[in-house]
């Protein structure tokens, strides 16, 4: 072996064992966010939804240099719809990929879970779908957790009140999912017919296998109720559906938003539609900037050709919107320390989001980013959710 | 209780009754030739619907020979269960075909989740539109299928096995395997055979009750494990007694729901399934078998 090609050999180790050691180095520097939702299972297509929003956001953060000079990544753990494997993705996620905030998804058994870890680790927890009331109003003091989503209590609220109003509802039946979420709803529901003055024709819970809750169906029907509230997620707000379609009972359907994280339509067939749910946001809405931007994201990155093509619409909104309000909280911090990205966060000032322009959207004292009035409803027209008619 | 809701709850309790009767008779069978059962008898079930699934909205095949294909890999399931996970076990004196039933189950799961995927699917029927209403209960044709076609195979499985030459052979096996084999009866092809139709029944299980329900990877789980229930529930010597315990269980479930309401359902159930076998440990519908000393 000659002197030169002996010397090009030891660079070229040099170079390659420099490139090892910087590679780390690289990535310590990165500024990580964690999402840890279902990204397989019944809710996988909730996960997805979730995924494409916060990387539109990131995306657009690091093209104009990221945060405190640092690249945003994203890093994604699947919790399979499954509390304990969720515990564990989280714990994951802050001691061993140290990451500066965590994302949570569509089941609140999940992040009710995950919530006393985060205040435990100081670590900003942002709900992007799951509403469990319990989340954000978890009695902790400081409190690490936010929600750019629903609240269970103010959209049972919206419930009531949209089947009064809607379907001329005086005594509504509720279908709840027998898990964390339906008890959550459970109170929030019974809460608000009280206030609303409207007798419930009776409370039935369902499993997540049921074959079949026509027994469910035939007491509440029994019981003269004359609207069913559903909250459940896809696959077993589904099989609501389809007992409700084999009974012949053609009561209206008003659901909390669960049933937009599956494939409703397809589980469901011809009746889908029946069921008004509610939504924080619609890309069939006339958009804002902000709205025309992320459409046009959504559709150059992910073939999607028009709103009706966008799936499971409130997880890419809310996340987008969700990630963006952590950004600013990072630079107005000048720190990925959780105290004070949690103060910055309660101290945020405006900002122009997708699915509204925010004004202080938390406090000390409120970690709830959307209100009852960001909420709208929609239904199923075939696989689009559509605003209702 | 008004008579729409007890109707509703009798016509669900049938239909899931036998369903699970259905799937537990693929235990009575195999455990009648060679006192093993396929703890993974939920599996040949999801296959059924998956397979019915693939090949009717990916590859466009008319129903028939989808459900046909589909029961016919079940059954092929079944012997595959039989030579690798109980055969080589039972030969050598062990019981661990228990745990090893269960294995290939979990294999199979897992290679269906990685390639059908984890999201339920919806499997629409023709049976499911059609109906007719009775004293304000809409009855779908579905409903009516079910029961009949769970009660028929049971009829025929009887029939079998207590008139045919086949059904002799069967008991002869499930009596004394040596000395079947004196009187040139096979007993690993009855015994393989009688796994084949244990995944065939659980096959035509899952196609049936798919349109009711949402097709999955991990939907048979459920159904393996409250057919394994109806089993005992009924006494797992004889096919009619294997049958009633389904639709005892079923029914039960469906009333309950009905009656007292969903949440307490599942543990009153099988509070009740306890209770009975403390009771009357040979099964609702088993007969004792006195023992010659």
């Amino acid at each position: 072996m000659s002197h030169a090609s002996y010397a090009i050999r030891i660079r070229t180790l040099g170079v390659a064992i420099a490139a090892c050691l910087l590679t780390p180095l690289a990535m310590a520097q990165d500024i990580k966010v964690g999402l840890v939702a279902a990204l397989t299972g019944q809710s996988a297509q909730s996960g997805e939804a979730i995924t494409r929003g916060l990387t539109i956001a990131i995306d657009q953060i690091n093209a104009r240099g990221g945060l405190l000079g640092r690249k945003v990544v994203l890093v994604r753990r699947d919790d399979e719809s499954s509390p304990p494997k969720g515990v564990a993705a989280a714990r994951e996620l802050i001691s061993s990929e140290k990451v500066s905030a965590v994302f949570g998804g569509i089941d609140t058994p999940v992040s009710l879970a995950i919530v006393p870890i985060a205040n435990q680790s100081k670590m900003p927890f942002i709900s992007v779908w799951a509403a469990g009331t319990g989340i954000t109003v978890n009695g902790a003091n400081p409190n690490y957790v936010f929600r750019v989503s629903a609240q269970d209590d103010l959209v049972d609220v919206a419930l009531i009140r949209y089947a009064s109003t809607r379907f001329g509802a005086r005594k509504p039946g509720l279908v709840l999912v027998n898990n964390a979420w339906g008890e959550s709803n459970d109170k929030g529901l019974r809460a608000a017919a009280a206030a609303a003055k409207v007798e419930l024709a009776g409370v039935e819970k369902i499993e997540m296998n049921d074959v079949d809750v026509t027994p469910q169906l035939a007491r509440l029907r029994s019981a003269g109720a004359d609207t069913l509230i559903l909250v459940a997620n896809a696959a077993p707000g589904a099989q609501m559906m389809k007992s409700r379609e084999r009974m012949g009972w053609k009561v209206p359907v008003v659901s909390h938003w669960g049933i937009s994280g599956g494939r409703f339509d397809e589980l469901v067939g011809a009746t889908a539609g029946d069921a008004h749910f509610v939504q924080t946001y619609s890309f069939f809405a006339t958009p804002n900037e902000t709205g025309k931007m992320v459409m046009a994201e959504l559709m150059s990155r992910y073939g999607v050709k028009g709103p009706a093509d966008v799936m499971a619409p409130v997880g890419t909104a809310n996340a987008y919107d969700a990630m963006r309000l952590l950004g600013l909280a990072i630079e107005r911090a000048r720190s990925t320390d959780g105290d004070m990205i949690r103060k910055a966060m309660e101290d945020l000032d405006q900002y122009a989001g997708l699915i509204k322009t925010y004004k202080r959207p938390f406090s000390p004292t409120d970690h709830e980013g959307l209100a009852p009035e960001d909420y709208v409803m929609v239904q199923y027209d075939g696989p689009r959710i559509v605003p209702v008619k | 209780m008004d008579f729409a809701a007890f109707g509703s709850a009798l016509v669900t309790g049938a239909g899931l009754g036998c369903m699970y009767g259905l799937v537990a008779l693929g235990y009575y069978v195999t455990y009648a030739t060679s006192r093993t059962v396929n703890f993974a008898q939920g599996v040949p079930l999801m296959l059924g619907a998956v397979l019915v699934f693939a090949f009717g909205n990916h590859l466009h095949w008319p129903a028939w020979a989808a459900m046909l294909v589909a029961v016919a890999i079940c059954a092929a399931f079944g012997m595959l269960v039989e030579r690798t996970a109980v055969r080589p076990f039972v030969k050598r004196g062990s019981e661990s075909w228990l745990m090893a039933t269960i294995a290939v189950g979990l294999i199979i799961e897992n290679l269906v989740l990685f390639t059908f995927g984890r999201d339920p699917r919806g499997l629409r029927s023709p049976l499911t539109d059609i109906g007719f209403d009775l004293g304000g209960l809409r009855i779908t044709a579905l409903q009516v299928l079910i029961p009949l076609a769970g009660l028929a195979i049971t009829a025929v499985l009887s029939w079998v096995v207590r008139s045919s030459r086949l059904g002799r052979e069967l008991r002869a096996v499930a009596q004394n395997p040596a000395t079947a084999q004196l009187m040139a009866i096979d007993p690993s092809r009855i015994i393989s055979l009688s796994y084949a139709v244990s995944g065939a029944f659980a096959g035509v299980a899952g196609i049936l009750i798919a349109p009711l329900y949402t097709v999955s990877a991990g939907m048979g789980t459920m159904f393996g494990i409250k057919a394994f229930a109806a089993a005992i529930l009924g006494g797992i010597g004889g096919a009619w007694s294997v049958m009633l315990g389904g639709i005892a269980l079923g029914l039960a479930e469906a009333l309950i729901v009905a009656w007292v309401g969903s949440t307490y359902a599942q543990l009153i159930a099988f509070v009740l399934v306890i209770v009975v076998l403390a009771v009357r440990p040979i099964g609702l519908f088993g007969r004792a078998v006195a023992l010659k000393v």
